[in-house]
C-alpha cells in the first residue's frame, strides 16, 4: 500500500517547483498517501488485452497547413502579461553561473 | 421562475427593436450588485458590457443572440476585465486575445458582463477553493453551489444573466447545475473549442452553458459548436444542428443506471430520482434497469488522470511568461519555486504533487497508464450499454448542497462529490444535469435542489438536448 513520506512529498515537490511550508509537508503526507490508497482499487482490475486511452473521439494527427496568418495582434500585447521583457524577449534570471 | 424570456425571444425582440441592448446589460448590473452578498462574481466587464450593448442598439449587430447578456466563468479569456482562473498566480493577467467561444457568441450578439467565481484553476466541487471567496448557494446561503463552475450555477439561479458560461472536466457544470437548481450541459469532447479557456486536464476538460431552460442551453450550444483550427481537438457539429430541437420521450428508450442508485444515495434524492422516472415512463419511454459493473472505479481513474495533466498544464505557471512572480529569487531556480509557492492554493499544490507522483519513473505504468486502460473498459461499458438503449440515466450527484466548511478539511471526501459525474468526461460523451425537485435533507433549513442527468452517446448532443426538452416538460 503506498504511502508517501514527508521526505517523498518534499523529492515530488522539488521535481515540480514548487516550495512547500513544514506544515504543507505534513499535511500532504497524509492526505496524499489517502489519495492514493484510494487509487489504489484499480491495481486489480483485470484489463487484459486492453490498450490505454489517450484521446477519447479518435482523433489522430491533426495537421494543418504550414502557413504563417495574421492574427492581428503586435508582439508587444502578447508580451504585455509578461513579468521582465527586454527586446521583445522574456527577460529570466541567469541559468548558467 | 426564471425572471428572463427565453434566450431566443430576448435576442428576437432586440431584433425587432422592442427591447433594448443597453436596457437588458443594465439589467444585468444592476441584479449583480443587488445580489453581491452571494458572491458569484469575481468581476463585472461593465464598461465594455456597455460599448457593445450601444453598438448592438445602433444597429451593428443582429445576430441569434442580440443583445443577450451573459457572464463566463473566469477561466474564459474575456476583453474588458482580468481573467484570473480565480487563482493569486494570474491576478492581474490581461488576455490579450478572447476564447473562440466568447468570439463566437459575440459575433451573434451576446454580450458578457461579468466573470464568475469558481474553484481555483477549477479544482474542486464547492468553490473553497476559489483564492480569492466561496459562493455561496442562492438556495441557502451557509451551502456550497457546487463546483467548479459555482460562480456560473449561482448566477443563473440568481437570474443575473440569461445564461453563464461553465467547463466541466469531472462535472464542473453539472454539479453546480444539480446544487442550483439550473440545467447544465457538458457536450460532446471536442464539440466546443477550448482555445482562450484555461487549461486543466486536456483529455477531458469541455465549454459549456449553465441556463433555466433546455432550450436556452441547445441555442448556446448551437452557436459555439464546431470545429475552430485554434482547438486541433474540436469536431466536426451535427449539420442539423442544435437549437430549436423538441422531443418526445415516446419510445425512447432510457436506461437506469444500476450503479447511480445503489448505497450511498441521500433517501430524499433517490425520491426524486424514482419520480422523475415514473413520469417518464408514463410519457411512453421503455425504461429498464442497465448495469455499467467498471463505473465504481471512475472516481479513481479520474483521480489519476486528471492530477496528471494537472501538473503537466500548471507547469506553464513559473512566474517567467505571465502571472505572478516571485520579486525577491535570487536565481531562476529560487524564482519558479517561489513563483509557484505563493501562487498557487492548496489544490493547485495537491494536485501537481500527486499528477508529478503517477507520472514519475517507477510508477507510470502502475498508476498512469493502467487508469488510462481502465479508461478503455469504462469506455466499452458505455459503448456496450448504448447497444441496447438510447440515453442512460441517474442522478447528477449523491447528495444535495453541502455546508460550506464541511468538506474542507477531507480533500477524498470532496472528491467523492463528483462519483456521478466523472465518468462521462472519461468516456468523452455528453451530459445533461435538469432540475428535478428538491429535498429537505435533516440539517437543512430548506428545501434543497435534486438534479436528474441524462447521458447520450458521443456527438450525439441533438438527441440528448431534444430528450432532454421532453423531460424538461414532464417534470414541469
Amino acid at each position: 500500500m503506498a504511502k508517501l513520506t514527508r521526505d517523498d512529498v518534499l523529492h515530488l515537490a522539488q521535481l515540480a517547483r514548487i516550495s512547500l511550508s513544514d506544515d504543507e509537508l505534513d499535511e500532504f503526507s497524509v492526505e496524499l498517501s489517502a489519495i492514493l490508497q484510494y487509487v489504489e482499487q484499480l491495481g486489480g482490475v483485470d484489463v487484459d488485452g486492453l490498450k490505454p486511452t489517450n484521446q477519447v473521439t479518435g482523433l489522430t494527427n491533426v495537421m494543418r497547413s504550414d502557413i504563417v496568418k495574421d492574427y492581428g495582434y503586435a508582439p508587444q500585447d502578447l508580451l504585455g502579461n509578461v513579468p521582465a521583457v527586454q527586446d521583445n524577449q522574456l527577460k529570466v534570471k541567469r541559468m548558467i553561473a | 421562475m426564471a425572471d428572463w424570456e427565453s434566450i431566443a425571444e430576448i435576442a428576437a425582440k432586440v431584433r425587432k427593436g422592442e427591447l433594448k441592448a443597453s436596457d437588458l446589460v443594465e439589467k444585468s448590473l444592476a441584479a449583480i450588485a443587488e445580489k453581491d452578498e452571494f458572491k458569484a462574481i469575481i468581476v463585472t466587464t461593465a464598461e465594455r458590457a456597455r460599448e457593445r450593448a450601444k453598438a448592438v442598439d445602433a444597429g451593428d449587430n443582429k445576430g441569434r443572440l442580440a443583445g443577450v447578456p451573459f457572464i463566463a466563468k473566469d477561466n474564459f479569456l474575456v476583453f474588458g476585465a482580468e481573467t484570473t482562473a480565480a487563482s493569486n498566480i494570474l491576478k492581474g493577467f490581461d488576455a490579450p486575445y478572447q476564447a473562440t467561444a466568447v468570439e463566437r457568441l459575440e459575433a451573434e450578439g451576446a454580450i458578457c458582463v461579468a466573470k464568475a467565481n469558481l474553484d481555483a484553476f477549477a479544482h474542486g466541487s464547492s468553490t473553497e477553493n476559489s483564492d480569492f471567496f466561496t459562493t455561496k448557494n442562492p438556495h441557502d446561503p451557509t451551502r456550497v453551489p457546487g463546483g467548479s463552475s459555482g460562480g456560473s450555477g449561482a448566477a443563473v439561479a440568481l437570474d443575473l444573466a440569461p445564461f453563464a458560461l461553465g467547463t466541466d472536466t469531472g462535472g464542473s457544470i453539472r454539479l453546480p447545475a444539480s446544487f442550483t437548481g439550473t440545467v447544465g450541459y457538458k457536450p460532446t469532447y471536442g464539440l466546443v473549442s477550448r482555445s482562450g479557456v484555461v487549461a486543466m486536464a486536456s483529455s477531458l476538460d469541455v465549454v459549456g452553458p449553465l441556463t433555466s431552460r433546455v432550450e436556452d442551453a441547445a441555442l448556446v450550444l448551437d452557436v459555439m459548436a464546431g470545429k475552430d483550427e485554434l482547438d486541433s481537438t474540436t469536431i466536426d457539429r451535427d449539420p442539423a444542428g442544435y437549437a430549436g430541437v423538441s422531443g418526445d420521450l415516446k419510445g425512447k428508450k432510457i436506461g437506469i443506471i444500476k450503479e447511480y442508485m445503489g448505497e450511498g444515495l441521500q433517501p430524499g434524492v433517490r425520491i426524486q430520482i424514482e419520480q422523475a422516472v415514473q413520469k417518464i415512463k408514463q410519457a411512453g419511454a421503455d425504461v429498464q434497469e442497465i448495469s455499467l459493473p467498471s463505473l465504481p472505479l471512475a472516481l479513481a481513474v479520474y483521480y489519476i488522470i486528471c492530477p496528471a495533466e494537472v501538473s503537466s498544464n500548471l507547469s506553464r505557471y513559473d512566474g517567467q511568461r505571465y502571472g505572478y512572480s516571485y520579486a525577491d529569487a535570487g536565481n531562476l531556480d529560487e524564482s519558479y519555486n517561489g513563483s509557484r509557492e505563493r501562487g498557487f492554493g492548496k489544490e493547485a499544490k495537491r494536485r501537481v504533487i500527486i499528477g508529478t507522483y503517477v507520472l514519475s519513473s517507477g510508477y507510470y505504468d502502475a498508476y498512469y497508464k493502467k487508469a488510462q486502460t481502465v479508461r478503455t473498459k469504462l469506455i466499452n461499458e458505455f459503448a456496450g450499454a448504448f447497444k441496447q438503449v438510447d440515453f442512460l440515466l441517474g442522478p447528477t450527484a449523491p447528495m444535495t448542497a453541502f455546508k460550506i466548511g464541511e468538506n474542507a478539511d477531507d480533500p477524498l471526501q470532496m472528491y467523492l462529490t463528483d462519483i456521478m459525474t466523472v465518468a462521462a468526461n472519461l468516456a468523452g460523451v455528453p451530459a445533461i444535469s435538469l432540475p428535478c425537485g428538491a429535498d429537505k435533507p435533516a440539517d437543512a433549513d430548506s428545501e434543497l435542489p435534486v438534479g436528474l442527468q441524462i447521458i447520450a452517446p458521443q456527438r450525439a448532443d441533438r438527441e440528448l438536448l431534444a430528450v432532454a426538452v421532453a423531460t424538461e416538460e414532464v417534470l414541469a
